[in-house]
């Protein structure tokens, strides 16, 4: 290899290369405006909703916490606006259901008086009192879940399984998705707050390794970082070949530092990876140092239609409608709206949608572009194959989801796809491989899931019949 | 003389074989339940699996294990019907389970009219992918999403999608009931009611939005709004307004059809009554009022005139007692976030990849 | 409302590969060694091929029109019309009109649309075609013109091709027959003299295949896989028989000659009917490769390539069945233990 000398390293299986159109790459963020009413969801990451813990006409404060954890995977939520709160009732979110959400009226903008909003640059080594619990208990305190869509509560992250020990950090900074930009504006404009979040988080999980993965589409962040990142000695710059899905976990571990996390139940930190969005690292900075809970984010609007893209500080809460409507509003004719990046964002079926922890980007296509292309015949090139960074048989899988052959799909481990679309991107025959793919898992996950309490019920059984004797 | 050898040969061939298939026949003897046999030489062997299982054996499989917990409740034979299984309880030593024949009933009326399309669905034509996808190509995230699982679902070409509505409809005739097109919605639109007297006499509320009543209304004309008048009118219990959507029970239900007359979103639907006629009368006499609370409550008063005396007290009397009621369910509604979160999507969501 | 949201299932957007693509791709790969044949056999090869291409799309157009009863038709696609020119490739330059109809209609109607039509059938279509066409017609599938003769068709004079002095020099056990093979790179251009027949249209030039193969490979249309594998197994596999015995030919020779070079880079690649993983793809071209040697050198027939295919062909879903690409993450048995 060192033949080519080649100093970029990527993940070996698979992967697509999708039109970047990182057209707001160069656009500065601005901060939105505060909307007239915030709708924030209660369920805004992965696990239990959280549980309201005001009423109708409570007076809020920017940063007041207005629900708390609904379980242990479960992160509080916090009031991203100044005002009364109207109700609690349903809402139009990302899913296309309407679910529970605190409604807001905006009155003023005062925040909460805990939170330091100076810009002074605060040092983990000026902190001698920040032990890993505590960061560990502010950085759940103050609600941060994983920036880069899937919002993983962060907390648990950085408490990995007594089985599972720790070794590294890596930070996401690949941004693979087409169009996104909210990370390289974010790592352009905030690289000392990162790099004091990704200490922060080596701390919390008692590791000395961190990695910063960026792809080589983001020279200028690469650059700018390695630069900051000099005066850190155990944080290091990985640059990353363009490939998609490299921002999955599994496929940047195996970029980083080449290793290849097993088939689920495992998970990165099985292979002693910890791995977190850079929005992440810059959250957690804010959250332990400036006690700043999570209520506002980078998002991306973008898209090649609208008269004035852009990247925007954004308050939780914020409407699609308002973003749309000050980069120029919704082009003429048919359009596809996105939460999240063409290959993994979710279509909305209102611009009522408001930005939640979990918003990188909305991303509005017109139907020309996005429109799916009618599907042909199977013509068994195996470019799926090809193309699957989970070395799965994408063809066989959907086929096998069409004919419900359930048994067979276990064992072709469909469970093991991340649901990236590489196969339907790819497909030449333009077939929903993902949409057939995606239902014969959720059937298999049931399946296995109801196994396995099966199993855990007779063994139950078995005990207490035992005892008995 | 040489005739003998070869003779002698197959002979001891024979025996040699005759023992091994004696052995064998008994070393891996299966033993199968006599009774196994006999149930099912009293299916049909259509092996249509309108059961649920993998054809007549795998259905007498699981008699003869029912039998052994002592009820044959749940399984029914839908192509043989009543007769079949009083056989098969006969055989198993059991009571029959008298099961009255039941049919499909489609429990949506959001049809192109009724609910106007607001977003377009461009991916895979089948309900479970739209149903992941969001709320569907319509504002009622609860109704009927008209991509056809349960057409394809169908074994007895009995459920097919009328191209005005855009909405399945059952053939009474054909249903079997066996449960197939249950069983594909992902939106549990279709339940297994009474198939009824005569041509069919059943009654049922023809929507599932759980949304309150404003909300539900704007997004379907046909929606129940849960306002209750039909709860009011019913003698018998049967109708019950359960997260602000209206069931009728059909235990209890005696096809009085006043509910039907009442209802001012034309929700409650009926079949197989001799006369469709009456329904006519009593909309004529009732015009169609505004959706709320009050309204709701003074139509009553103007089908009381319809009703005999008795009935009229009796709603007026319910009427004091229920007017705390609804309020109390409705603050309870707004809290209860199980209604809301949907149980599929939520296992969607969980599935979803962790991208950090 | 007039202006509709769209909502879809992610991914939102799609590559640019396409099927149709895919297979104009490979018609224009085809066509450098399609102008060398109309500069050889002229006004032959150009009848053949069209006819041969014509007849696949009609019989297609009709089959799924009037017999499938589908609205929407599949010629556009393509594949039709590159079957058709495979057959027409795999064809002498003086058959006549009907007996090209026959094998288009075998190709299309039973080699492909009884199955379903693109991708459900199991054996590549082209060859079904010209296998059907060699056991039915022997005589008329294996008289080989002499290149030059533009303005001939059917009256054209025929030779012997060099595949058949490699057998006639196995037959009679005598290396000295195979003197009279012609050299590389007569064979490598296909501008044959001294009486030999050519072979059939497509094959004669190995030059024009080469560069086909290389713009499929530089498009991506096809990986180097399955050619290379074919290729390099007939050089070792002939190599070590010429070496242990003289009367089996060069392995230049047998690379060179016959349908080896159209085999191996545009029939035994045709997407539908070969394996989908790399290692599959390997397996199938090693054992295209030696079946082809196997009967060139120890069949009744001279040209083994069409056979050979037709038979990995049916072993493709086998081989699919177990050559799994390795999972993410998978252990390697070895260490499990």
């Amino acid at each position: 290899m060192s033949l080519f000398c080649k100093n970029t390293s990527t993940f070996k299986k698979g992967g697509v290369h999708p039109d970047e159109n990182k057209i707001t790459s160069e656009i500065a963020t601005r901060a939105a405006a505060l909307p007239k009413q915030v709708v924030l969801p209660l369920s805004q990451h992965i696990g239990a909703p959280a549980k309201p813990v005001v009423q109708k006409g409570d007076k809020v404060k920017v940063g007041t916490l207005i629900a708390e954890a609904g379980g242990f995977v479960s992160a509080p939520i916090f009031s991203s606006v100044s005002g009364t709160v109207v109700k609690v009732d349903t809402a139009w979110d990302a899913s296309g259901y309407k679910r529970p959400a605190i409604y807001i009226d905006v009155e003023g903008d005062v925040w909460e008086d805990s939170i330091d909003r100076s810009e002074k640059l605060e040092k983990l080594s000026d902190h001698p009192e920040l032990t890993s619990e505590e960061i560990v208990n502010r950085v759940r305190a103050n609600g941060v879940v994983g920036m880069g869509g899937a919002c993983f509560p962060t907390s648990i992250k950085l408490t990995p399984p007594p089985t599972a020990k720790a070794t590294c950090v890596i930070i996401n900074g690949v941004e693979c998705e087409p169009y996104i930009t909210a990370d390289y504006r974010l790592m352009m404009e905030h690289p000392d707050e990162i790099l004091v979040g990704v200490e922060l988080l080596m701390k919390a999980v008692n590791v000395n390794e961190g990695y910063i993965g960026i792809e080589t589409n983001k020279p200028k962040a690469i650059a700018l970082l390695e630069n900051k990142a000099k005066a850190y000695s155990n944080i290091k710059i990985v640059p990353l070949d363009c490939k998609y899905p490299q921002g999955g976990e599994k496929q940047l571990v195996d970029a980083v530092i080449h290793r290849e996390v097993p088939a689920p139940p495992a998970i990165p930190v099985n292979v002693g990876a910890v791995v977190q969005n850079v929005g992440t690292a810059y959250a957690v900075y804010q959250a332990v140092m400036k006690n700043k809970p999570l209520f506002e984010r980078y998002v991306t609007v973008t898209g090649k239609q609208l008269h004035a893209p852009g990247n925007f500080l954004v308050r939780m809460g914020t409407p699609f409608s308002q973003l749309i409507e000050a980069c120029g509003g919704l082009p003429e004719g048919d359009n596809k709206i996105l939460a999240g990046g063409p290959m993994m964002g979710k279509a909305v079926t209102t611009t009522d949608v408001t930005v939640v922890k979990g918003t990188n980007s909305v991303t509005v296509l017109t139907n020309t572009d996005a429109k799916r292309k009618e599907a042909q015949n199977c013509i068994r090139c195996g470019k799926c194959v090809s193309a699957c960074p989970m070395g799965l048989e994408p063809y066989l899988l959907a086929q096998l989801s069409s004919l419900k052959d359930w048994e067979r799909a276990e064992k072709e481990d469909i469970p093991s796809c991340i649901e990236c679309g590489s196969c339907q991107f790819t497909c030449p025959a333009h077939r929903p491989l993902l949409d057939n793919i995606r239902m014969g898992k959720g059937t298999v996950m049931g399946i296995i899931r109801e196994r396995a309490a099966a199993a855990k019920a007779a063994a139950d059984a078995a005990k207490a019949k035992e005892e008995k004797k | 003389m040489y005739i003998l050898i070869p003779v002698a040969v197959l002979g001891v061939i024979g025996l040699v074989a005759a023992l091994i298939l004696f052995f064998c026949s008994k070393k891996f003897a299966v033993k199968e339940d006599p009774r196994l046999g006999q149930v099912g030489e009293v299916l049909p062997q259509a092996n249509c699996g309108g059961c649920g299982y993998p054809g007549c054996s795998g259905f007498a499989a699981a008699c003869v294990k029912a039998a052994e917990k002592g009820s044959l409740e749940g399984l029914n034979c839908p192509t043989g019907g009543a007769a079949v299984m009083g056989q098969v309880s006969e055989i198993l030593g059991l009571n029959a389970v008298a099961s009255d024949p039941k049919v499909a009933v489609v429990r949506c009326n959001g049809s192109c009219e009724n609910r106007p399309r607001t977003v377009a669905y461009d991916g895979m034509k089948t309900c479970k992918a739209m149903n992941a996808c969001g709320a569907g190509e319509t504002g009622c995230q609860f109704g009927c999403l008209g991509c056809g699982d349960c057409v394809v679902a169908c074994q007895f070409d009995a459920i097919h999608i009328n191209k005005e509505t855009g909405l399945p409809e059952v053939d009474g005739d054909k249903c079997v009931a066996c449960g197939a097109c249950v069983k594909a919605c992902p939106r549990m639109i279709i339940e297994l009611r009474k198939k009824g007297k005569g041509k069919g006499m059943r009654l049922w509320v023809q929507c599932v939005n759980k949304e309150k009543g404003a909300v539900a209304k704007k997004s379907c004309a046909a929606a129940c709004i849960a306002c209750g008048m039909c709860e009011k009118v019913c003698q018998f219990d049967a109708v019950h307004v359960v997260n602000n959507v209206a069931y009728i029970d059909p235990e209890k239900c005696k096809m009085c059809r006043k509910c039907e007359s009442v209802c001012p979103q034309n929700a409650i639907h009926s079949n197989g009554f001799p006369k469709p006629v009456e329904k006519k009368k009593l909309a004529d006499l009732l015009p169609k009022p505004k959706p709320t609370e009050t309204a709701g409550a003074e139509k009553t008063e103007g089908v009381g005139l319809a009703l005999n005396k008795e009935v009229k007290s009796k709603i007026e009397l319910e009427k004091t007692v229920q007017k705390e009621e609804p309020k109390a369910e409705k603050s309870k509604a707004k809290i209860d976030y199980s209604v809301t979160e949907d149980p599929i999507l939520r296992k969607i969501r969980m599935e979803n990849t962790q991208q950090s | 409302m007039a202006n509709k949201l769209v909502v879809s299932l992610s991914p939102h957007a799609h590559g640019t590969d396409s099927v149709e693509r895919n297979m104009y791709g490979v018609i224009l790969a085809l066509l450098p060694a399609l102008i060398v044949s109309f500069c050889y056999f002229g006004l032959g090869s150009a009848v053949v091929c069209l006819t041969s291409v014509a007849a696949c799309v009609f019989f297609e157009w009709a089959i799924t029109r009037f017999i499938l009863k589908r609205e929407k038709t599949t010629v556009l696609d393509g594949s039709a019309i590159l079957t058709g020119l495979l057959l027409g490739f795999n064809l002498p330059s003086n058959l006549p009109i009907w007996i090209i109809l026959i094998g288009a209609l075998v190709a299309i109607g039973v080699g492909k649309m009884t199955f379903g039509g693109l991708g459900n059938n199991p054996f590549n279509p082209a060859l079904v075609g010209r296998a059907f066409l060699l056991v039915s017609f022997p005589a008329q599938m294996t008289s080989w013109p002499l290149i030059g003769q533009l303005g001939t068709y059917t009256d054209a004079n025929t030779g012997a091709t060099p595949l058949a002095i490699m057998k006639e020099a196995i037959k009679s056990g005598d290396a000295s027959v195979l003197d009279k093979l012609p050299d590389a790179t007569t064979m490598l251009l296909g501008n044959y003299s001294n009486g030999f027949g050519a072979g059939t249209i497509g094959e004669i030039c190995g030059l024009a295949l080469i560069l086909g193969g290389c713009y499929l490979i530089w498009k991506k249309i096809i990986t180097w896989h399955i050619p290379v594998s074919i290729l390099l197994t007939v050089f070792v596999f002939s190599g070590c028989l010429h070496l242990a015995n003289p009367i089996y030919a060069n392995p230049i020779a047998e690379l060179l000659s016959g349908g080896l070079l159209l085999g191996a880079i545009f029939m035994a690649t045709d997407y539908v009917t070969s394996p989908m993983t790399h290692k599959g793809q390997l397996i199938y071209g090693v054992s295209i490769g030696l079946l082809t040697i196997v009967i060139r050198n120890w069949g009744a027939y001279p040209e083994g390539m069409s056979f050979a295919i037709l038979i990995m062909n049916a072993f493709t879903p086998l081989i699919n069945n177990y050559c799994k690409p390795k999972r993410f993450g998978e252990v390697p048995a070895k260490t499990k233990k």
